[in-house]
């Protein structure tokens, strides 16, 4: 049977392939449960050995419970804000009608033109002039405005029904009561799919924490772990397991809205 | 009866308050810092704040700087190789492309390195690297080979880095040519069958030149995303005394790690500025390159 042939061929080409993928990971989790005698120790031990005391390590050596928190907060803030501002400002583009509104839309546009470097000198010197370096609105406040979002949902709206819509304004329903209780309730898979890009972005962001909160008590993840490398780069057991804590809460999310992170990214293409 | 005149300017009322405060964010945080910063580039910034007008002298220090020149080579050559991540891609997503089983299940291995924060990332390569310890020269020593120090050794550093690169982007890059994949119609393959083409004829004479748009689309966003490099290779390269000490850091400093340096670290803003101004210029050229070259070699149905 050649067919059968064919099929085993082609799921063994796919397991040496998802090996590659995932082996980094397994190494990773391994690595995170050795003495640091025996992560290297040659030849390598490839067993896990249950030490698990280099989670508590992490813990030591950074606040990691506080920065855990503010990845948390600023990921939550930053996607409940963006989904709701940008789904006010994406409605008005697909449904309302006012002068101005092309030329609006094309400048809300130019902005996904430009790499974000350029916005991060003068957002820097802002937030200095605002007192509010090595705090949590740094974090938060630029990340609350999107053009990409605004763009993701306008799509979206307009593939949505207007039937109801027109209904609801001849009985006389203003734009903010169709807004709010026709027009969410039906975009919700559009909003969902932009709540989860932007949560995996802010999560997983380093630049910009990097360059505006220094105190480690204000620090993100990231930027607290990129922090790490450099004073205590060769005690890779802690490293590992502070890397695994740091993103597997976002993989989680992934393994849970799966569906709704790869929409989202089929649709849009765009990389944070 | 409200007047549709009176209608019209409510509308107009309740559509601008609808835009206002993403435009005003936009505004404050996105529109004016791009101006600001072009304006930035032609200044010199003193060591306690403030700035003076000091015209194009940032810039011809840029065209002199070496630092500027190796990290362009650098970001040039991540940005190329790195594009091995497109024909990986499409092939693995042919194979994936089928109902059979598991196909979730791979899909989901292919597309955990693209949710995974990249210095976690960076971290568990960096270990995976380890001249002395990892696993990868563990892997060559098993058939007699000493590896080198991946990441600290000039010759090897960026292609470790590109390493790095296609295995995180190749399942992003995967998810959107699947979703191309399954916009065409199954009647070409059926065709395509009854006239005795076989898969891989197939492959080349359908799926290809269906899929060269979406192609042409994830080049110009790879080429986008990898000139600006900065996560992967901060933590890679090592930053401040650490990178200083790591002899292949001339070899992996990209353009927006300089910025980083020239910006937040030594704090010469107006000299960061022309550097990212420089890289707006390159991303714009390169793109135009690219939307000329397609005619050569995209097919739009």
């Amino acid at each position: 049977m050649p067919d059968k042939g064919r099929r085993i061929g082609l799921h063994a080409v796919l397991i040496v392939a998802s090996v590659l993928m995932v082996t980094p990971f397994v190494w990773q989790i391994v690595t995170s449960l050795k003495t640091l005698s025996s992560a290297t120790s040659v030849p390598p031990t490839l067993l896990p050995e249950g030490h698990w005391a280099n989670y508590g390590r992490v813990f030591d050596l950074l606040p990691f419970g506080t920065q855990f928190l503010n990845t948390l907060i600023t990921a939550l803030a930053r996607t409940v804000g963006q989904v709701f501002l940008c789904s006010m400002a994406a409605y008005a583009f697909a449904r309302l009608r006012f002068p101005g509104r092309n030329f609006l839309f094309g400048l809300f546009l130019s902005v996904l033109m430009v790499p974000p470097q350029l916005f991060i000198i003068p957002q820097y010197e802002i937030m200095s002039d605002l007192g509010w370096l090595n705090s949590l609105p740094a974090l938060i406040v630029p990340g609350l405005f999107s053009a990409f979002g605004v763009f993701l949902l306008r799509q979206f709206f307009l593939g949505l029904p207007v039937e109801l819509e027109e209904a609801a304004r001849i009985d006389g329903a203003n734009p903010w009561r169709i807004y709010w209780s026709i027009v969410l309730p039906l975009a919700r898979p559009g909003m969902v799919a932009l709540a989860v890009l932007v949560l995996l972005w802010s999560w997983n962001d380093l630049f910009w924490p990097l360059v505006v909160n220094t105190d480690p008590d204000k620090m993100t993840l990231a930027a607290g772990l990129a922090s790490l490398q450099g004073q205590y780069q060769t005690d890779y057991p802690v490293l590992m397991a502070g890397s695994l804590l740091a993103s597997v809460p976002v993989i989680a999310v992934f393994v849970f809205l799966q569906r709704q992170f790869i929409q989202g990214i089929a649709q849009t293409g765009i990389k944070g | 009866m409200t007047t549709p005149r009176k209608h019209r300017v409510t509308e107009a009322l309740w559509g601008y308050a609808f835009i206002a405060p993403t435009a005003l964010g936009l505004g404050l945080f996105y529109l004016w810092p791009v101006l600001q910063t072009a304006y930035f580039s032609f200044t010199e910034w003193g060591a306690f704040g403030g700035h003076t007008f000091s015209g194009l002298d940032n810039y011809e220090r840029l065209v002199h700087d070496p630092e500027m020149g190796r990290a362009l080579v650098n970001t040039f050559a991540y940005t190329l190789l790195g594009l091995l991540s497109i024909p990986l891609a499409i092939v693995f997503a042919a194979l994936l492309n089928r109902k059979m089983r598991g196909v979730s299940v791979y899909r989901t291995f292919f597309f955990l390195p693209v949710v995974t924060m990249p210095v976690a990332v960076a971290m568990v390569w960096r270990w995976l690297y380890n001249g002395d310890y990892g696993l990868i020269n563990y892997g060559l020593s098993l058939v007699g080979v000493d590896g080198p120090n991946w990441v600290a050794d000039p010759d090897t550093a960026l292609y470790a880095l590109v390493v790095i690169g296609v295995w995180s982007s190749v399942g992003y890059n995967l998810i959107i040519f699947l979703a191309g994949m399954q916009a065409i119609p199954a009647d070409y393959y059926e065709a395509a069958a009854l006239d005795g083409a076989g898969a891989f004829r197939q492959f080349f004479r359908i799926t290809l030149p269906l899929l060269s748009p979406t192609a042409f689309f994830v080049s110009v966003v790879s080429v986008i995303g990898s000139l600006q490099l900065f996560d992967l290779v901060y933590v890679i390269s090592g930053s401040g005394a650490a990178a200083r000490a790591n002899p292949a850091f001339p070899r992996l400093q990209t353009v927006v790690q300089l910025f980083y340096d020239r910006a937040f670290v030594t704090n010469d803003r107006g000299y960061g500025a022309a550097i990212v101004m420089a890289l707006l210029l390159i991303i714009v050229v390169l793109t135009a390159i690219q939307f000329r070259l397609q005619k050569r070699w995209v097919h739009y149905a």
